[in-house]
């Protein structure tokens, strides 16, 4: 049985194109991720898999296509329309390292979302709620962190530590959308089995929807709903996860399919 | 040569001390010409002698740290203050400005520092605030190409990229997670800039082109001695160790802050050195 999500993003046509690589990073790619629903994308390096997330996350502009979220055109949006739009929108990034200034306290990087937003307060954190530490100290506890690392540096934490605080972070807002950017790919094995464990918890108990993009099949099987196939900038193959194993697969996701199984 | 911690710190509050001193008081009025006195070598008088016109050369010396080492922070503070906001805004704003201030880089670098900021010397004539004008107008751009590789290299980093998602405000942004990390990079080609901006000004000075006499500038000083060097060398020596001792002193702390600077760099993230951010490709 498949289960109906309601749409909060809907791109249709995502074009990019670099002007010093000869075949377009994305060409033609569209996509929808339904409310409570966990979207997965699986390709090798170089498939369009990051573009995409950039160019969702407007990072990078597209060239053609258009992004519908929350019943806005997301993609036109520019100043201070687009800085509202992202409020709902949460990320997280490859490099936990990378993801958390190395100038600041844990803290400061956590709280950074909610400090630009103050009148944002997620419902997950207990009322009532007196200062920016207690907040900080839940959102700890919420990813199963120590509260005494709030005054850490990141350099004083592991890279499954700096992950929980990344995802933290995006969780903070309470998000409409997460757009998870191989968050599991700089990680040993156990510390990416601990983190995808804590996503699809956070998932459930908080109802987000994930767009979560790997090149590990194994892992967006086990994180999605719905798996999309991307090779040189375009989706090759979808389909819904318990579907995996289905016969009428693409060439290239049975290859992706018997490296997993291998 | 390395100095030792201990030695690098006496070094430079003796030389604070004498600077302050300067400010405050001198043995002589710097000014006073007694003709009577001219020429003479150190005594209890006149510690380190007197110039041709019989003017004390300590006291000659005291007035020209303040106009060498103040002339040279006035330089540096005024190159900050252009480079640092147009590296900044270069860097975040890209596009035409961008592509512009690059422009400019290319041709400020189609000739040496020294060489430029003689001609425009040469065309706006000697005095002091022509030759602040003209090392500052060859100094600031270092800052700016300094601080625009820094601004492009952190705009790649994700924490920058999560800012901007969580709503972040450009300036803000900027502020906040793109200035600090300048700081240590400026802070050490600050003072490595200062001995080189000294020793242009005492060259430009040395030909005529600084302060005007009666003006102790150090490099003006070497200018005058020159003609009685073989019958009274202390009116070159003395004011020509002071400006070796002052240039060493701030390539030594120059030095000492880089080396300072890449290790606390290492500890939190990659390793950057100085030549790196300055002589990246495409920069």
């Amino acid at each position: 049985m498949t289960t109906t999500f309601t749409p909060i993003l809907k791109a249709d046509h995502l074009t990019k194109i670099y002007s010093d690589r000869p075949t377009p990073a994305l060409s033609d790619v569209s996509l929808t991720i339904g409310k409570g629903e966990c979207v997965g994308i699986v390709g090798e390096s170089g498939s369009g898999k990051s573009t995409l997330a950039r160019c969702l996350l407007r990072l990078e502009s597209l060239d053609q296509g258009t992004i519908e979220f929350r019943q806005q055109l997301y993609h036109s949006l520019k100043g201070h329309s687009l800085r509202q739009a992202r409020q709902h929108i949460g990320a997280v990034f490859q490099h936990p390292t990378a993801a958390l200034n190395p100038k600041l306290t844990i803290i400061d990087s956590l709280m950074e979302p909610l400090d630009l937003q103050p009148s944002l307060r997620p419902s997950f954190i207990s009322q009532p709620i007196r200062n920016r530490e207690q907040i900080a100290t839940q959102l700890l506890e919420y990813v199963q962190l120590p509260t005494k690392l709030l005054s850490a540096y990141p350099h004083e934490l592991s890279g499954g530590q700096k992950q929980r605080v990344t995802i933290a972070r995006a969780i903070s807002t309470e998000p409409d959308l997460i757009i998870l950017d191989e968050p599991t790919a700089s990680l040993d094995v156990t510390s990416q089995a601990a983190v995808l464990k804590l996503l699809q918890e956070l998932q459930q108990s908080l109802h987000l929807s994930y767009l979560f993009i790997s090149h590990d099949l194994a892992a967006v099987y086990q994180m999605s709903d719905r798996i999309l196939v991307m090779r040189h900038g375009q989706v090759v193959d979808q389909f819904a996860s318990n579907d995996l194993y289905h016969e009428e697969r693409h060439e290239y996701t049975a290859s992706l399919l018997d490296v997993f199984l291998a | 040569m390395s100095l030792s911690i201990g030695l690098r710190y006496s070094f430079l509050t003796l030389f604070l001390l004498f600077l302050i001193v300067a400010l405050v008081w001198t043995p002589y009025d710097p000014y006073q010409i007694q003709m009577g006195d001219r020429l003479q070598t150190s005594s209890a008088i006149h510690w380190l002698g007197t110039d041709h016109l019989g003017r004390d050369l300590l006291s000659r010396i005291m007035e020209g740290a303040r106009t060498t080492v103040g002339i040279s922070l006035a330089i540096l503070f005024v190159s900050l203050l252009i480079g640092v906001p147009f590296g900044l805004l270069s860097g975040y704003i890209g596009g035409w400005l961008d592509k512009a201030f690059k422009k400019i880089i290319d041709a400020f670098m189609t000739l040496p520092d020294y060489i430029f900021a003689l001609i425009l010397t040469g065309l706006l004539g000697p005095g002091l605030v022509n030759l602040i004008f003209a090392i500052t107008a060859v100094k600031w751009v270092s800052y700016a190409r300094l601080v625009r590789s820094i601004v492009l290299e952190q705009r790649q980093k994700d924490y920058v990229r999560l800012a901007e998602i969580s709503g972040m405000k450009p300036w803000k942004l900027v502020v906040k997670h793109i200035l600090p990390h300048t700081i240590g990079n400026l802070l050490v080609l600050a003072t490595l800039d200062i001995g080189k901006i000294i020793l242009m000004i005492a060259s430009l000075s040395y030909i005529g082109l600084g302060p005007q006499p009666p003006s102790p500038e150090w490099g003006a000083m070497l200018s005058e001695g020159k003609t009685y060097f073989q019958t009274a060398p202390h009116l070159m020596i003395f004011p020509g160790l002071c400006i070796v001792i002052t240039v060493l002193l701030t390539n030594s702390w120059g030095d000492f802050l880089r080396d300072r600077y890449d290790v606390h760099i290492q500890s939190h993230s990659a390793k950057r050195s100085m030549s790196s951010i300055l002589f990246r490709k495409g920069v």
